[in-house]
């Protein structure tokens, strides 16, 4: 952040964004603060379409604050799990329940397509993401922190289409994160992506699950981001839950390290055991 | 010019801006060279006039005020007829785009119509309208009717449906979900039925004044084939290609200033 305001002509205009990115580090959540995420709870989910049972009974508890990664082979179900969770669509039998009351503007989905609208610029894509308090008074300054927060304070003015891939997806997280959700779900957020922007999005995706507690879930075909990420990796096959990993590994982790690469093996072994018959891919 | 050089680019160059004059040099070298083939008698002035007659002849009947009144009158039902046309083309793309019973109800009796070439149907509205003005604004505004209802239909039904889900999981309205989203996604589609319209506008008003009028530059045109004033023929159809240009411009000029958030519009 400083080495790009040493550059800003106007003095006046990098202090104002000085006190943005100060007030950005408030608006994070300190250590002894109670986590502001919605704890979940999920029994006899089921989901068809027409004949095609996608999820067969789901049963699941997912603490408050926790981090989970769902994994499984391409058209398992993981997407359907996730949009259930989000509300669009409505399960077929079973239910959906969260620790307490949730607002609408509490629970959030990030696409694997950043999904702004193309003739709006970044802060008015960032302040879509207020939902019913875009007229707030202070929505502007809500989606200036939030910019801030993902590292893009300095492009609110553009068009999304002179930004990289890695950008728009953080303007679409910066919109996620502007109403402070509770639940927030991800589906293949970093697919598109190529791997060092990946690397650098894992980690600001990680950072903001720590300063601001939510209840994250992470769908992605990407086993080795799956045990960075998560506290806790859950394999669907079968429309089911088949295993359930627990990520016992110290933060900050370190990639490439022997116990990420020991657990993502045991992991790996268990997909493919399961869909050996089938296919191939994830 | 190559094909590929009037492709979009990723990055255009900066252009000097004397460039802004490089589309007027084919214009003009094309009216030396009239000039210079009907000075020399190598062209007859029987079969075109020089541009120093046509313009001579443009003087005299600005002078007179027939000029005036003439492009007044046809720029009059142009765009009455366009707006009557284009007004009613927009309110029935947008019922068609965003109601399925609208479309369910109307479309396909659209279609049948847009079958039939508007200008066919010249005989019967003289029949009714007589050679009135009603004739001249209904004709135009028939022909404008079908670009702007079949772009605006395009439109909305392209609108990427993942923009549309968004906006609903953030909570828009009805209204701002057309405002915000609907609208300015089908935008760039509905300005090419604009453009399609105004081209369509000035042949509809063309051929209607030509054949049944009293006033107007189509009926300007054909009094003065009656009394073989070629000059004033050829300044008819100078003015149509103006005024067709021009309506072009503003119609792009519009385009610029509201998609200036679209890549092709982006100055660099
Ligand atoms: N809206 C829908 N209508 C019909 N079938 C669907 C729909 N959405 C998903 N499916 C089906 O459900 C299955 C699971 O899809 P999805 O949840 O997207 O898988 P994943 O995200 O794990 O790749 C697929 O067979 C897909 O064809
Ligand atoms: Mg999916």
């Amino acid at each position: 952040m400083q080495e790009v305001l040493r550059f800003r002509p106007l003095e006046a205009e990098a202090v104002a964004r000085e006190d943005f990115a100060e007030e950005a580090r408030q608006f994070r959540r300190s250590p002894d603060m109670p986590s502001r995420g919605l704890s979940l709870t999920i029994r006899g989910l089921r989901k068809s379409f027409g004949d095609n049972e996608v999820l067969r009974g789901i049963d699941l508890h997912i603490p408050a604050g926790q981090s989970v990664a769902i994994v499984g082979r391409s058209g398992c179900g993981k997407s359907t799990l996730l949009r259930l969770i989000a509300g669009l669509e409505k399960p077929t039998a079973g239910s959906i329940g969260f620790g307490e009351q949730a607002r609408a503007e509490d629970i959030r989905v990030m696409f694997q397509e950043p999904r702004l609208l193309p003739w709006a610029r970044v802060l008015s894509n960032v302040e879509v993401g207020l939902g019913r308090e875009r007229s707030s008074a202070d929505a502007q300054a809500r989606a200036e922190k939030a910019l801030v927060e993902v590292g893009l304070g300095d492009k609110r003015g553009q068009w999304p289409s002179v930004l990289s891939g890695g950008q728009k997806q953080r303007v679409a997280l910066a919109r996620a994160l502007v109403s402070q959700p509770r639940v927030l779900a991800f589906d293949e957020p970093l697919g598109a992506l190529d791997a060092l922007t990946r690397i650098s999005m894992q980690r600001l995706l990680e950072r903001v699950w720590r300063d601001q507690g939510f209840t994250a879930i992470l769908v992605t075909h990407d086993v080795s981001e799956a045990v960075a990420l998560a506290d806790r990796v859950l394999v669907i096959e079968n429309g089911r839950i088949a295993h359930d990993f627990n990520v016992d590994i110290a933060r900050p982790r370190e990639r490439g390290s022997a116990e990420l690469a020991a657990l993502e093996g045991a992991i790996l072994k268990n997909l493919l055991e399961g869909t050996e018959d089938t296919s191939d891919d994830l | 010019m190559s094909l590929i050089d009037s492709l979009p680019r990723v990055r255009a160059p900066k252009l000097p801006r004397a460039d802004g004059l490089i589309p007027w040099i084919v214009p003009l070298a094309i009216i030396v060279i009239w000039q210079l083939a009907c000075v020399t008698g190598f062209v007859p002035a029987r079969v075109l006039p020089a541009p120093t007659d046509v313009a001579l002849a443009g003087w005299k009947l600005l002078l007179s005020g027939e000029l005036i009144r003439n492009i007044w009158v046809s720029f009059w039902r142009a765009s009455i007829g366009f707006l009557i046309g284009g007004a009613i083309g927009f309110a029935f793309g947008l019922a068609n785009g965003l109601s399925q019973l609208s479309a369910k109800l109307t479309d396909t009796t659209l279609q049948m119509v847009r079958n039939i070439p508007h200008l066919a149907l010249i005989p019967l509205v003289i029949l009714w309208f007589g050679i009135d003005e009603s004739a001249k604004l209904f004709l135009v505004a028939l022909g404008v009717f079908f670009p702007i209802y079949l772009n605006t239909l395009h439109g909305i039904r392209t609108v990427d449906p993942q923009l549309i889900e968004m906006g609903r999981i953030y909570g828009m309205t009805d209204g701002e979900l057309f405002r915000r989203v609907i609208f300015p996604g089908a935008l760039p589609s509905i300005f090419v039925g604009l453009r399609f319209a105004l081209g369509i506008m000035w042949l509809t008003l063309i051929v209607a004044e030509t054949i049944a009028a009293s006033s107007g530059l189509g009926y300007m045109a054909m009094q003065a084939r009656e009394f073989m004033l070629i000059d004033v023929v050829v300044l008819s159809i100078l003015i149509y290609a103006l005024l067709g240009k021009l309506a072009d411009s503003a119609s792009r000029a519009l385009e610029r200033l509201t998609l200036s958030w679209h890549p092709a519009f982006q100055k660099h």
